[in-house]
């Protein structure tokens, strides 16, 4: 039997990179989103320019299910190379979309799958001369089909096309013709699929944003000035983004000149080292970079934690180690961002789980570094950063003040409070800071590592090294009640079974839990948020029996920084761990607990 | 082992400059380098130079690196902001801050195995981009702080202090100035106050990227009979191609000069630079023949000292990047948050 579904199936696009699809496939998406259908859409792209396979899933869902599902029930296969494994993915009763020009035999097909075939190479050779153009309409050509397919509104794709191409009505008309070129093969060859998406009301006012353009937008908001970068996929877009909206927003009108400075550096090294340089002097500076980048930044984020200067970066991750996997998502630098350093050092991190967080965080990060004096990472991933993911509109309170935490001034100085660079004052372990050049005689002082008493002078006395390490000790606490908390979601009946998991992963798992609960496994949820990790984390971990930990890396760096900090017995703790590089499906997970579930050990109160 | 204070005993006669400070103003802690070392000179001549400007000291940000000259930043300027970063990465640390404020004067100082080996990227980058900054190396051609190892700026062919002879070609930070676009080269040796101090306080005046290659012996390592950054092999292979003094901006300029012995060079902030020529064909305005002469000076086994290079006309970072002519770190929420509403706008263009 074809499946059938309305406003709630996945849609994935086969094609080859550079072949101009991801605007066609993307407006795809965006169409059925103006009819007020939700979706939830994953790039899933090689790390070349040219050639190699890539694709892009759509998943329809009129539930609002924003993480990917799992399986596939409409695949358009484009790639004469991944054909035989895009075919196998299909769900079984699924369809099959493809260019039908050149004959296939049998055996290339499916029983089980309802195969549409639409000629567009021949489509397009009869109506297009130049090469690019047969290649960039044949896209055109195949959304056109596939809304007619589907039922898409027509209206809404040529409402798109001239968005996109406003100003040029030349092309605007050229693509509308290939629109209809695709719609009216399908009106006189073949009949609709049983999938089918009707106008909903289930949108709202979100909008549709990468978690880099989100995160860039929030550094602009949280008064960041000054970006140092170095080109590493995937947090290119995150430092483009910024530098586009700073030329908008950051203009000053008067004049014309930037409010702002953004450096592409020779490095991730130098990078980090503008940012502690500008932080140091006041400013507020950030980088955004990625799992390479950070083990480069290494030393600097050490000498930012010692010498006690702010700074923001912004790790968007991605698999490991340098090739192969940079455009594949993980989240696997928890561990290498929590304790980047040499000596003893650790750092706050914020886990944001859509583009708002990311919006929100980023802003966030530059009032908390300033605050904390140290480095704050937003720990972003390639599947929230480079990926559109519907989310909340963008919210600011205009009588939001920037937080420049403990900042001594001339005024201070003249005073005469007492000013010692690394002096315990107020008993949350963060000192008070001058910017250079605030007074002539008072205020100035020597930054350096960690050899320097608490007026920051030379020393190398053990004893004033415990204390100062001491000190930081009580900073990191001050963190744990700065940094955004848990947020928790109960099971609809008592359970001693819990989850906790962050970020990315959380569509997937709020999905997967309704799912479990459906099948009567109830499990209580919580979403870390940041870290170093709140009370409330723990307190979680010690009312259940079990808890799963959902993570996307092959150690399980969730678990355990939890064990770690937490000082929790590992056996507590199951790792739930997905990391082929693809975002974790709401299919994975539920297979995963149910099967852990079902081969649990019976817990000592329950042998009773 | 503890920071030493300075006392803060105060010769009556010390002479005030215009800002009411005296030569002790422009001091810092007590030096923990090894007596005779070069880089204790070079601090003496940047606090003189800092003094006869009139520079106020809290004014002036001072970075470096990690090695003994990277400590020197703690020796002068007691009152300024110093930060000693870590090895090799001071000129970024130096950009960022720069970036923060530019209003503030910046003073980079760097060992040549800090600026030559492990930063040279750095250093060659802080340099094309044009921070306006005085960036000195301490150029001691060894590692003093790690006990003598050869640095990059060795010459090949040169001996260390145990005999070894080095087999690798030197870096010569001058020429890399010269071609990464420094707008202000020089090259002195910390015995020579009389030609340093003078150069430092030109520098500080330039706006734009500013170099000092300064020999400074280490008397550790590497003073000894086969060494080319010895103080007795400096001394005989000094050739000055020019000496100078600098007028200030707010001096009035009455000084004459001899047509053809001496050239005058307006800076942008108003400053003279009397330029007394010493070598004959020696033209500090063209960076092409600049570093032509040095090559073949060097293949001579001459160390070339002077300015020998200047583009009074430099432009600097902030005017490449046209930032607002307020330093960033001052901006407060009302230039630096677009608000609410550019977010609706932002929010709608997103549906
Ligand atoms: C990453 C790193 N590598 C190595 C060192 C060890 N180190 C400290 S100073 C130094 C060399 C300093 O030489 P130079 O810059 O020439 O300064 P000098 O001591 O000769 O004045 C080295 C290698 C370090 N501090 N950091
Ligand atoms: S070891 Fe050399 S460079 Fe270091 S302080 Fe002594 S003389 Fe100077």
């Amino acid at each position: 039997m074809p499946l059938e579904a309305l406003n709630d199936f996945v849609v994935k696009f086969a094609n080859v990179n550079g072949s101009g699809s991801a605007s066609a496939n993307s407006m795809f998406a965006k169409a059925i989103l103006r009819m007020g259908v939700p979706v939830a859409a994953r790039n899933i792209f090689p790390s070349n320019i040219q050639g190699l396979p890539t694709w892009f899933e759509v998943r329809v869902t009129e539930a609002g299910h924003l993480g990917r599902r799992g399986g596939v029930d409409l695949m358009v296969a484009m790639n004469p190379q991944t054909w035989d494994r895009d075919v196998a993915e299909i769900e079984p009763g699924g369809y099959l979309f493809y260019d039908s020009t050149k004959p296939l035999p049998p055996s290339k097909f499916r029983d089980d799958v309802t195969v549409v075939g639409v000629p567009l190479t021949a489509m397009c050779n009869a109506a297009y001369q130049i090469p690019r153009e047969r290649q960039l309409f044949k896209n055109i050509i195949y959304v056109g089909a596939l809304a007619a397919l589907l039922d898409i509104e027509m209206g809404v794709i040529e409402q798109l096309l001239g968005e996109q191409f406003a100003g040029k009505d030349r092309l605007i008309a050229a693509n509308v013709a290939a629109l209809h070129m695709g719609r009216d093969y399908v009106a006189q060859n073949l009949s609709p699929l049983r999938l089918r998406v009707r106008r909903a009301d289930r949108v709202g006012d979100r909008i549709f944003v990468e978690g880099n353009a989100a995160a860039a937008l929030g550094a602009v908001y949280g008064g960041a000035t000054v970006c140092a970068w170095y080109p590493i996929t995937p947090s290119t877009s995150l430092a483009e983004a910024f530098t586009s909206y700073c030329e908008d927003l950051r203009t000053d009108p008067e004049t014309g000149k930037a409010r702002y400075a953004i450096v592409q550096a020779e490095d991730e090294i130098a990078s980090i080292g503008v940012v502690v340089g500008a932080g140091w002097n006041g400013a507020r500076a950030f980088t955004a970079t990625s799992g390479p980048g950070v083990s480069l930044m290494t030393e600097f984020i050490g000498l930012s934690y010692f010498a006690e200067i702010p700074a923001v970066i912004f790790d968007v991750q991605r698999g490991g180690p340098s090739t192969g996997m940079p455009t594949r998502t993980q989240q696997a630098d928890l561990l290498a961002a929590a304790y980047a350093g040499h000596g003893d050092t650790k750092h706050p991190l914020l886990l944001p789980a859509d583009p708002g967080e990311c919006f929100e965080m980023g802003a966030q990060a530059f009032d908390l570094a300033d605050r904390l004096q140290t480095t704050v990472f937003v720990m972003l991933d390639l599947d929230i950063g480079m990926n559109e993911w519907l989310t909340q509109p963008f919210e600011w309170d205009d009588a939001r003040a920037l937080d420049r935490g403990k900042v001594m001034t001339y005024d201070d100085l003249e005073a005469g409070r007492d000013f010692g660079r690394y002096l315990e004052v107020d008993g949350d372990g963060i000192p008070y800071r001058t910017y250079p050049g605030t007074h002539p005689t008072k205020g100035g002082y020597f930054t350096r590592g960690t050899s320097r008493n608490p007026y920051a002078r030379y020393s190398e006395e053990g004893a004033v090294y415990v204390g100062n390490m001491e000190r930081l000790l009580r900073k990191f606490d001050t963190a744990r009640r700065l940094v955004p908390g848990p947020i928790a979601r109960n099971a609809t009946r008592a359970t001693r079974d819990g989850v906790i998991y962050f970020g990315s992963s959380t569509p997937a798992v709020h999905e997967a839990l309704g799912s479990l609960e459906h099948a009567g496994l109830h499990l209580d949820a919580l979403r870390v948020r940041g870290f170093p990790f709140a009370d409330e984390i723990f307190d979680f971990i010690a009312a259940h029996d079990r808890v799963f930990v959902i993570e996307q890396n092959r150690d399980a760096q969730l678990r355990t920084l939890l064990i770690n900090e937490g000082e929790i017995d590992p056996s507590r703790l199951t790792a739930v761990l997905h990391y082929d590089g693809t975002p974790i499906t709401a299919r994975f997970i539920t297979d995963a607990v149910t099967r852990l579930m079902s081969e649990r050990r019976p817990m000592p109160e329950a042998a009773e | 082992m503890t920071y030493i204070t300075k006392p803060q005993l105060h010769h009556p006669q010390l002479k005030p400059n215009a800002l009411g400070y005296t030569r002790r103003d422009y001091e810092g802690a007590v030096s923990t380098l090894c007596a005779g070392c070069g880089h204790d000179s070079i601090s003496s001549a940047i606090i003189q130079a800092c003094y006869e400007l009139d520079l106020p000291p809290h004014r002036v940000a001072k970075l470096s690196g990690i090695g003994c000259s990277s400590k020197t930043p703690d020796y002068f300027l007691g009152n300024s902001h110093g930060f000693n970063t870590v090895h090799g990465r001071m000129p970024s640390v130096l950009t960022g801050a720069n970036l923060a404020n530019r209003d503030l004067i910046y003073l980079g100082v760097s060992g040549d195995g800090d600026s030559a080996s492990i930063g040279l990227g750095q250093f060659a980058h802080s340099i094309r981009r044009g921070v306006n900054m005085l960036y000195i190396v301490e150029n001691n051609g060894v590692y003093g702080l790690t006990k003598g190892q050869f640095s990059a700026t060795s010459d090949k062919g040169s001996k260390s202090k145990k005999g070894v002879i080095n087999h690798d070609a030197g870096i010569d930070l001058v020429s890399l100035a010269l071609q990464m676009g420094a707008t202000f080269v020089a090259r002195s040796f910390s015995g020579d106050k009389n030609q340093l101090v003078p150069l430092i306080k030109a520098a500080l005046s330039h706006k734009g990227a500013a170099f000092i290659d300064c020999i400074s012996p280490c008397v550790q390592f590497n003073n000894h009979a086969g060494s080319t950054k010895s103080y007795d092999y400096v001394r005989e292979h000094n050739e000055a191609v020019n000496r100078m003094d600098l007028v200030p901006a707010r001096t009035p300029i009455t000084i004459d000069y001899a047509p053809g012995e001496t050239v005058p060079v307006a800076q942008h902030d108003g400053s003279i630079l009397h330029l007394h020529k010493l070598a004959e064909h020696y033209d500090p305005s063209d960076r092409v023949g600049a570093l032509a002469y040095l090559q073949a000076r060097q293949a001579l086994g001459e160390i070339v000292t002077g300015l020998l290079f200047l583009d009074p006309e430099a432009r600097d970072l902030h005017e490449n990047l046209g930032t607002v002519d307020v330093p960033l770190n001052s901006l407060g929420e009302r230039e630096l948050s677009p608000g609410a509403a550019a977010l609706a706008r932002i929010n709608a263009s997103l549906r």
